[in-house]
């Protein structure tokens, strides 16, 4: 069954549009991917599934409930980790905690239990009793994610899970999210614009730029869609023997040189490597040095949008800023 | 459909909240104190149009600096959702499977609760510049009216903040909405004292019902009479408690 399904799901902000007829499901226990730069429509996507957005037009159901008409039922059936901090820095991390857990109707001994152990997850045990205005940004964050996890939802949103953390905690996170979805079955739905996060993490990646999914399928295939890895074999001397050898060679997409050089595209290049060496050795060609290089979901984005994800935020940056002068009042802030 | 965990669990934060920032109450009993102390004790000598019967000034101003606590901290109670929603919490709030009445009926009880007991820390106040309580059973009368005027300013904050969407907003409504509704009710002085069309416009204010009554309960002086007051309160307080509710719900929280 599938825990996600989306219409042709349309929010408008007067007369931008952020997210645009978009379609897409997702069964249960799945990993899916939101990878875009910022602005591309992701947060509005997630808040519009976890019923804080009413959509524009389209249809969205989470956990089989519609996101209008059934907000209680989805409600009950999801978490959710914001992008942007939602916490009450008034109270200590364990009393954000607690509040969470009581407002999901847990009861006493279950929300001491749970509590003590998100908090040992994200290390702020010793930080438990202290205000939240205390902390630092990386362990609001923490705080957050444990948040999120306390309730056992059936669907878990990760809106930008690791954003603003350090190399090591990433890690730490990127585990339990993996962990959480293969032993616990939770179906997650995250956004990021970190490649390598999608990469790590997903399932299937959706590419989203200006409010539309360029393209959505699995890492590994998207990857390969661009036509495979490439290899690159640095020969001593020439090696123009070998050049006919290769032609014959049907698994062979693109073959380059470039003095002593070849660079051959193909898919799964790792399992041709002795091939190819073979080939070499038989042709009586000394090979210096071998190079595989697997395309990355840079490269994926770079192919279905035309520019680097860093780029998109740029331009998306100044994008944002206009609309956002011209809806501005008379006079400014 | 109400949830009363929720409730509970909503109110529980206010209370940690509001007894937390201790600096926060000390500096709101500051305004009321000042008020009495000066305004009741420079005018202490002055009859005043309309207050009839031997009630000097001091006694005649406590129960509308009352009032004025009242209405500063149960507006302001309201208007917390914007707060809330400045700083993302808000998101927290609305995202849990719980009915959005419950978040509703949990903010009242949190507002109404920390803007009784800033009623009563004005009331114990008044003490030290000679104001005086009858006895128990006006004090009774004078908390139910504390509850009927809380609750209505709670549900108009509640209304503001769900119409209005960011901070700038917050000051307007606290120069043009606030204070007229405090100048207009009737807390410093007769409202007969008015020209008859700004008299008029008194009548729309729900505090104006609400001072009459604490003054009716607490020194005896009222224009209506403490039944019509609390009638009148009582009826604004379900129609403000309906109308917040209702635009709360109707509202967005991204």
């Amino acid at each position: 069954m599938d825990d996600i399904r989306v219409e042709q799901l349309t929010r408008k902000f007067d007369d931008f549009t952020a997210v645009d007829r978009i379609s897409f499901a997702v069964p249960a226990g799945e990993l899916f991917g939101l990878l875009g730069p910022n602005g591309a429509g992701k947060t509005t996507t997630i808040n519009m599934l976890s019923t804080l957005l009413r959509p524009t037009s389209g249809l969205a159901e989470v956990a089989g409930f519609d996101v209008i008409r059934n907000r209680d039922q989805v409600r009950r059936n999801i978490g959710i980790v914001f992008q942007e901090p939602a916490l009450d820095s008034q109270l200590t991390g364990r009393e954000n905690l607690d509040f969470h857990a009581m407002m999901y109707g847990m009861g006493r001994e279950e929300r001491r239990r749970k509590i003590d152990e998100v908090l040992d997850l994200v290390e702020l045990t010793e930080k438990a009793r202290v205000q939240v205005r205390n902390y630092s940004g990386g362990m609001k964050r923490r705080l957050e994610i444990a948040r999120g996890l306390i309730h056992h939802p059936r669907i878990l949103f990760l809106d930008e899970p690791t954003l603003g953390l350090d190399t090591q905690t990433r890690r730490h996170i990127w585990d339990y999210i993996k962990k959480l979805n293969r032993e616990r079955g939770v179906t997650i739905i995250l956004t990021t614009h970190y490649m390598e996060e999608a990469d790590f993490l997903c399932g299937r990646v959706a590419i989203m730029d200006h409010g539309t999914f360029a393209a959505l399928d699995v890492p590994e295939k998207l990857k390969d869609g661009l036509g495979g890895d490439v290899i690159s074999l640095e020969l001593e001397g020439n090696g123009e023997a070998l050049e006919t050898e290769f032609l014959a060679l049907d698994w062979i997409r693109k073959i380059k040189v470039h003095d002593n050089v070849f660079s051959l595209t193909m898919e799964k290049g790792e399992r041709r490597i002795p091939e190819l060496i073979g080939l070499a050795q038989k042709a009586g060609v000394a090979v210096n040095c071998v190079e595989l290089r697997k395309p990355s979901l840079e490269d994926v984005f770079l192919y279905f949008t035309g520019k680097t994800i860093r780029e998109a935020e740029a331009s998306q940056a100044d994008r944002n800023r206009a609309v956002m002068m011209a809806h501005r009042p008379r006079g400014g802030r | 459909m109400i949830d009363l965990t929720a409730v509970y669990v909503l109110w529980l934060r206010e209370m940690k909240r509001y007894f937390r920032a201790k600096s926060r109450i000390l500096g709101s009993l500051a305004i009321p104190f000042f008020f009495m102390a000066f305004l009741g004790l420079g005018f202490s000598r002055m009859a005043v149009p309309g207050v009839t019967g031997g009630v000097n000034y001091i006694r005649y101003l406590v129960p509308g600096i009352i009032g004025m606590s009242l209405l500063f901290q149960s507006i302001f109670a309201g208007l917390s959702v914007l707060w809330d929603r400045e700083f993302g919490f808000l998101k927290e709030i609305m995202v849990a499977p719980v009915s959005r009445v419950s978040i509703v009926l949990g903010r009242i009880a949190g507002g109404m609760t920390t803007a009784l007991v800033q009623g009563l820390l004005v009331m114990a106040v008044s003490l030290l510049v000679g104001f005086r309580i009858k006895g128990v059973p006006e004090l009774l009368i004078a908390l139910l009216f504390m509850i009927l005027i809380s609750t209505s300013f709670i549900g108009l904050g509640l209304v503001f903040a769900s119409k209005i969407k960011d901070m700038q907003g917050y000051s307007v409504i606290m120069n043009f909405v606030v204070f007229p509704l405090f100048f207009l009710s009737g807390a410093l002085y007769p409202l007969d004292n008015l020209p008859a069309w700004l008299r008029a416009l008194s009548y729309f204010d729900p505090l104006t019902y609400g001072v009459d009554g604490l003054r009716g309960a607490l020194i005896g002086v009222s224009v209506r009479g403490v039944a019509i007051d609390l009638l009148i309160m009582g009826a604004i307080s379900v129609l403000m408690v309906f109308l917040g509710a209702w635009t709360f719900e109707q509202s967005e929280s991204a």
